[in-house]
């Protein structure tokens, strides 16, 4: 169990992952119709919005790894 | 018979089918062992892993069943959207160190790592029958796709079906994993584009979106709020979300994937461009309402569709309705071939699990990696024989039962794969003790509902609340092995043995 964590420490970045959760699994916070958006109700395009979103918070973390991984 | 449509179908089958075989010259490598036909040799870099990913989770049945469950109980078929959000951050913590440690090792299945992890054949073996018997009712769901498009063309009869998986067999047979990553690559333009087609023509048809979300009608637009006594269908959704996304990647063919990978890089490059398939997948989703303001069901011409298949019917229905023929043609061999991606890869998948951690494990402790890989071969095939029997021999409402147990079963190897990714606290026969709870108890609650439903609704504190099964009966699973696991390591101290180093996973 105790495993020596040179690069596995929590940093606080990974924080940013848990944002998608919150805003996926809090189902109360998008389930209504209004405001609606080109006629399409918020329910669906709140959700649709969150796919590039999770997927740009992934990527500086993506960076912040690749920096370690260079660096000596 | 819609002949326009058939004609652009078989020539794009035909297309793959050229290509299937064409994949075993692609980056050469000596077919004779495991890794190399069951893996690819571990050479995929971030495209090709892309597309090969992108084949194998979205699959045609999903093209198929999301719109379906969409058209016919509203919004709640939406929970794909979240399911699929939620799944990449998982995939970017936890996966890497799988890939690591299964590179360092050797392990081509999640069974061989769950074997070096904990040095117990017994749960490894738990771990592989899992993986092979919740896989091949999801085999026999990729058929149902495929025979819905060839019965919207016109074709009657099983001999289409058949011919199609022979074909199927025999370049998975021949080229390993390699046939699917290069006809995925196909079916992601056929699939990319028949979703913008289909997203600039119907709406413009339909008089746009706000008039096909008002033909929806207010109880299937949105979820029934939840009240204070019954936390009602948004809780239903937030787990199934939640569940289906824990789920996801412990299936073998996700794991195969993976695996196939030339580094751990691939894989954190790949949760970041994945998510463009969910994209696709979530305004597939909203194809369910166009077809549903299209006015599909009450059309006489789809009446024997929607009877034999149900609203399984209503894309091929909507397509039907709207495209002109030879586009029909485009967006059904979209499907079909959608459906040979996943398809092949599920039974190199099984195939590998029955090869490493049961025949070499249990059966031929000192084969030759060459007989290895035959025996998968071999395997590979008896798995797709099954799965088509299934489909032609059963009603498919026993494949879709099942495959909707598959997702409460494979979850239950979470404990022993994904956290054992983190730690090795947990006692292997604790870990199993869970396993087997998990299963039952997952089990009854969704004999409770009759195999129709996974959603069991708990009652804590006075309040109802609406739970995917495969989430409940896995909090069940981890207080099982948490605490077994605490009585066993204090009534037995000592070294534990694990073949990895803490080195391996990084």
């Amino acid at each position: 169990m105790k495993q020596p964590r040179k690069r596995g420490r929590l940093r606080p970045i990974y924080l940013l992952l848990v944002l998608p959760f919150v805003a996926m699994l809090w189902v109360g916070l998008y389930n209504r119709a209004e405001p609606t958006l080109a006629g399409i109700p918020f329910f669906y395009w709140f959700q649709l919005l969150w796919i590039p979103l999770g997927a740009a918070l992934l990527w500086p973390i993506y960076r912040a790894e690749e920096r370690d991984r260079d660096a000596p | 018979m819609n002949t326009v449509a058939l004609v652009v179908f078989t020539v794009l089958f035909g297309f793959v089918t050229i290509l299937g075989f064409v994949a075993a010259r692609w980056r050469k490598g000596d077919l004779t062992q495991l890794a190399e036909w069951g893996l690819g040799g571990r050479r995929f870099g971030t495209v090709v892993t892309w597309f090969l990913l992108g084949g194998d989770l979205y699959t045609a049945y999903t093209f198929i069943a999301v719109p379906a469950l969409m058209f016919g109980a509203g919004a709640t078929g939406f929970f794909a959207v979240p399911y699929t959000i939620l799944v990449y951050p998982v995939l970017f913590l936890a996966y890497p160190r799988l890939w690591s440690v299964a590179h360092a090792k050797g392990y081509v299945t999640a069974a061989d790592f769950v074997r070096g992890r904990f040095g117990n054949r017994t749960l490894a073996l738990a771990i592989a029958l899992t993986g092979i018997v919740a896989t091949m009712p999801y085999i026999a769901l990729q058929l149902v796709g495929m025979e819905v498009v060839i019965a919207a063309m016109g074709v009657r009869g099983e001999a289409a079906l058949i011919l199609a998986f022979a074909i199927l067999a025999a370049y998975t047979y021949t080229s390993g994993l390699r046939a699917p990553a290069m006809i995925a690559v196909v079916k992601d333009v056929l699939i990319y584009v028949t979703v913008i087609a289909a997203l600039i023509f119907i709406p413009a048809q339909l008089g746009g979106y706000a008039h096909i979300f008002a033909s929806v009608g207010a109880d299937k637009m949105l979820l029934a709020p939840a009240t204070h006594t019954n936390w009602g269908a948004e809780s239903a959704y937030a787990t199934l979300a939640l569940g289906s996304a824990l789920a996801l990647f412990l299936y073998p063919h996700a794991m195969t994937g993976i695996l196939s990978a030339s580094s751990r890089h691939v894989i954190r490059r790949n949760a970041v461009v994945l998510p463009a398939y969910s994209f696709a997948l979530g305004l597939i989703a909203l194809l369910g309402f166009m077809a549903i303001a299209a006015g599909v069901k009450g059309n006489p011409a789809f009446a024997d569709g929607f009877k034999t298949y149900g609203n399984n019917f209503a894309v091929p229905a909507l397509f039907l309705q709207m495209f002109p023929s030879w586009f029909v043609g485009v967006a059904f061999a979209a499907v079909a071939i959608g459906a040979l991606v996943p398809a092949a890869i599920m039974s190199i998948a099984t195939a590998n699990l029955f090869t490493r951690n049961i025949y070499r494990e249990y059966c031929a402790p000192d084969c030759s990696p060459a007989r290895e890989s035959q025996v998968a071969k071999i395997a590979s095939l008896v798995v797709k024989v099954g799965a088509l029997f299934f489909i032609v021999a059963l009603p498919s409402t026993y494949a879709i039962q099942l495959q909707l147990l598959g997702g409460i079963w494979i979850i239950q190897t979470l404990p022993a794969v994904l956290i054992g990714l983190y730690t090795r606290w947990f006692n292997p026969w604790a870990l199993l003790a869970g396993w087997a709870v998990g299963i039952a108890s997952g089990t009854a609650m969704a004999a409770s509902l009759n195999f129709a439903k996974s959603i069991y609704s708990v009652t804590i504190f006075g309040i109802t609340i609406p739970c995917y099964a495969a989430l409940s009966s896995l909090v069940l699973n981890l207080i099982v092995a948490i605490v077994l696991s605490a009585i066993f390591n204090a009534a037995a101290k000592g070294a534990r043995d694990d073949a990895t180093l803490a080195s391996d996973y990084l």
